[in-house]
C-alpha cells in the first residue's frame, strides 16, 4: 500500500502554504528580525488572563453549550450592537467558535456543496480558498489594486458573479493589505448583491483596527444585509489573544444551526477557560469604554507612520494602509519577484519579511511587513531594510 | 496640554531615546515642531529628567531601602512644602510624597547598611522640629517601579512567521 495514494485528492493538491515555507527558512537564520508575524506583540491584558486563572480555580474546567457560554453569546450581541451597530440574537444567531478560523472553515462547509463558487478579494488571508476547496467549492479570485487602495469594487465584483456564486467573502481591514472598505464602498457592494441570492462572508477580526478618521463599518449594518452577511470575529487582534483560539460567527439563525452542527461533532465546544477570558475582555471593555483596545491602538497608529513614511522614504512605494497591522510596500523599483526580495532580504539583511504571493497571486511584486512590534525592533528592521534598498531600488 | 503635546510625553515616558525624527514620522507632524514642543516641555519643566531605571539587585552595587512614614506638624502658610524640601534635600532620599491617611510624608532612603539608615533616621530626620513621629519599614524587594516591572519574564514566544 503506498500511504501517498491514500491522502484525499483535495488535500494532497492543495499548494503548500507559502508563508509556511518562508517560516522554514527564517527558522534557519540566527539573529534574523521579523516583521512576518501575524498577530500583536502586546500579551493578553492581565485582567483577562487573571480572570481565566481564577476560573480554573474555581472549577471551570468543563465543557459549555455547544453553542459557547450564554454570558459571552450575551457580550458578543452587546458589543457587535454597540461597536458596530449589527443586531444578532444571542440566543440563535451567534456561535463562539476556536478562533475565526474556525468560524470561516464552519461558514463554509454550512453553505457551500460542490460546484459552488465562492469569490475572494485577493491579495488576502491565505485560510479561505483551503477552505472553500476543502467544502468542495471553488474560489474565484477578484483582483484588488494598490491604485484603489485594495478596496472591493462593485464594478469588478459585478464581473466576477456568475450563476454558481454562493457567496462572497469581505475580508477587510485587510490582511495583509491593511485596506479597508469605507461606508461608500460596502453601498456599492450592497447594492450589487441586493438582487441576487449570494451570501457575505464578512472576516472582521481587525475591525478595531482602523486609523484616521476610518472606523470599521460592518456590512451587516447596512439596510437589508444582516440576513444573509455572516459576521466573523475574534479575540484574537483587538485583545491580543491568539493563543486562546477563542472567536465567533454572527448571522442568520439556520446558518448559525448549521455552523453548530458542524461544530457540536468536530470541536464540541471552545475551551471553557479561553470563553471566560473573552468575557472579561468584553465586559472590562463595555465598562471602561474598551480602554485595552484604545491603549494598543495608539501604539499601532504611530508605528503605522512610522512604516508608511519609512518605506516611502526609501524608495519602496506604500499606500497608507487604514486598517490592520500591516503595510504592503510595493518592491517594483527593485526588479525583484517578491519571493526573491524576501529570501535576498533575509540573506543579506537578516530581515523576515512575507512575500505578498503568500496571499495569492495578485500579492506579487508586494512584501507584507507587520507593524506588531516594539518601536525598538521596528527601527532595528527598518535601519536593515534601508540598506538592503539603498543597493537595490533603481 | 495639546493632544500634540500628550502624545510626545506617552512616547517619552516609554522610551526617551526615541528620536524627534521618529517621533515626528510616529504622528505624523513636522520634526521641527516635535523638537519645539519638546523643549517647551521641558523649559514649563513637565519634562524634568530623561534617567534610565536600573534594577540594582542585578548589580553588585550594595544598599539598603526604606520606606518611613514621617508624621509632621504642618507650618502656618507654608503647609507642608517647607518640611518636605527639608527632608527631600537629603541626597540619601529618594523620593518624598504628600500622603493622606495615617502620616503625611512617604519617604523612601537609600543607604549602603541599614545603620546608615538607622542613623539617617535618629540624626537628620528625628530631630526636626515639625517632625512628631517617623516609622521605619525596610523594603526586602522592589518587583516595580515607576510602571516598570524590574525582573519581567514575559517574553516575546511568537513564531517569527505567521499569517
Ligand atoms: C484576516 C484574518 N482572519 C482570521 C484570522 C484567524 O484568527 P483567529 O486567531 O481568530 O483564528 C486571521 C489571523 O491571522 C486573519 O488575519
Amino acid at each position: 500500500m503506498n500511504i501517498k495514494d491514500m491522502i484525499s485528492p483535495i488535500i494532497r493538491d492543495m499548494p503548500p502554504s507559502g508563508i509556511r515555507r518562508f517560516f522554514d527558512l527564517v527558522d534557519e537564520i540566527e539573529g534574523a528580525v521579523s516583521l512576518g508575524v501575524g498577530e500583536p506583540d502586546f500579551i493578553t491584558p492581565w485582567h483577562i488572563r487573571e480572570a481565566s486563572i481564577y476560573s480554573l480555580e474555581e472549577g471551570y474546567t468543563h465543557y459549555t453549550s455547544n453553542w459557547g457560554l450564554p454570558g459571552l453569546r450575551r457580550e458578543i450581541a452587546r458589543y457587535l450592537s454597540h461597536r458596530f451597530n449589527v443586531d444578532y440574537n444571542p440566543e440563535d444567531q451567534i456561535i463562539v467558535t476556536v478562533g475565526a478560523s474556525e468560524a470561516i472553515d464552519l461558514a463554509l462547509r454550512a453553505i457551500v456543496t460542490t460546484g459552488d463558487e465562492v469569490l475572494v478579494p485577493e491579495p488576502s488571508y491565505v485560510s479561505y480558498m483551503p477552505c472553500v476547496e476543502m467544502a468542495g467549492g471553488r474560489v474565484v479570485p477578484i483582483v484588488t489594486k494598490a491604485d484603489d487602495e485594495f478596496r472591493l469594487t462593485a464594478q469588478a465584483l459585478r464581473e466576477t458573479i456568475t450563476p454558481r456564486t454562493k457567496a462572497l467573502i469581505l475580508p477587510y481591514p485587510n490582511n495583509p493589505t491593511g485596506g479597508v472598505m469605507l461606508r461608500s464602498d460596502l453601498e456599492a457592494i450592497a447594492d450589487v448583491l441586493e438582487d441576487t441570492d449570494i451570501l457575505v462572508l464578512s472576516d472582521e477580526i481587525y475591525a478595531e483596527l482602523t486609523y484616521g478618521d476610518t472606523t470599521h463599518v460592518s456590512i451587516a449594518s447596512l439596510p437589508g444585509m444582516a440576513e444573509r452577511t455572516v459576521v466573523i470575529s475574534g479575540f484574537s487582534k483587538a485583545f491580543a489573544m491568539t493563543g486562546w483560539r477563542v472567536g465567533y460567527a454572527a448571522g442568520h439563525k439556520d446558518i448559525i444551526a448549521a455552523m453548530v452542527k458542524i461544530h457540536q461533532y468536530t470541536m464540541l465546544c471552545a475551551p471553557i477557560m479561553s470563553q471566560i477570558a473573552a468575557t472579561e475582555a468584553l465586559r472590562a471593555g463595555y465598562n471602561d469604554g474598551y480602554e485595552d483596545i484604545k491603549r494598543m491602538h495608539r501604539e499601532y497608529d504611530r508605528r503605522r507612520r512610522l512604516m508608511v513614511k519609512s518605506f516611502n522614504d526609501m524608495g519602496l512605494e506604500c499606500f497608507e494602509p487604514r486598517g490592520a497591522f500591516y503595510v504592503f510596500p510595493s518592491i517594483q523599483r527593485t526588479g525583484m519577484s517578491s519571493d526573491e526580495f524576501c529570501e535576498r532580504l533575509l540573506q543579506e539583511q537578516k530581515v523576515a519579511v512575507v512575500p505578498g504571493n503568500a496571499f495569492g497571486a495578485s500579492g506579487e511584486g508586494f512584501i507584507r511587513c507587520s507593524y506588531a512590534y516594539s518601536i525598538d525592533a521596528l527601527t532595528e528592521a527598518l535601519k536593515r531594510i534601508k540598506v538592503f534598498a539603498e543597493k537595490y531600488v533603481r | 496640554m495639546t493632544e500634540l503635546e500628550n502624545n510626545i510625553l506617552e512616547i517619552l515616558s516609554d522610551d526617551h531615546r526615541v528620536t524627534a525624527e521618529q517621533i515626528s514620522a510616529m504622528l505624523d507632524v513636522d520634526v521641527k515642531e516635535v523638537e519645539a514642543t519638546i523643549k517647551a516641555l521641558e523649559d514649563r519643566g513637565v519634562i524634568v529628567k530623561y534617567n534610565t531605571i536600573i534594577n540594582w539587585e542585578k548589580t553588585d552595587r550594595e544598599f539598603v531601602a526604606a520606606l518611613i512614614e514621617v508624621k509632621v506638624v504642618p507650618q502656618r502658610d507654608q503647609g507642608f512644602d517647607v518640611i518636605a524640601e527639608r527632608i527631600y534635600r537629603f541626597p540619601e532620599v529618594q523620593s518624598v510624597y504628600l500622603m493622606s491617611g495615617d502620616y503625611d510624608l512617604a519617604v523612601t532612603v537609600e543607604g549602603k547598611t541599614m545603620k546608615d539608615i538607622a542613623y539617617f533616621v535618629a540624626e537628620r530626620l528625628s530631630p526636626l522640629e515639625s517632625v512628631l513621629s517617623t516609622a521605619t519599614h525596610f523594603i526586602l524587594k522592589k518587583y516595580k517601579v515607576e510602571g516598570i516591572i524590574l525582573d519581567d519574564h514575559e517574553q516575546d514566544h511568537r513564531l517569527a512567521v505567521s499569517p
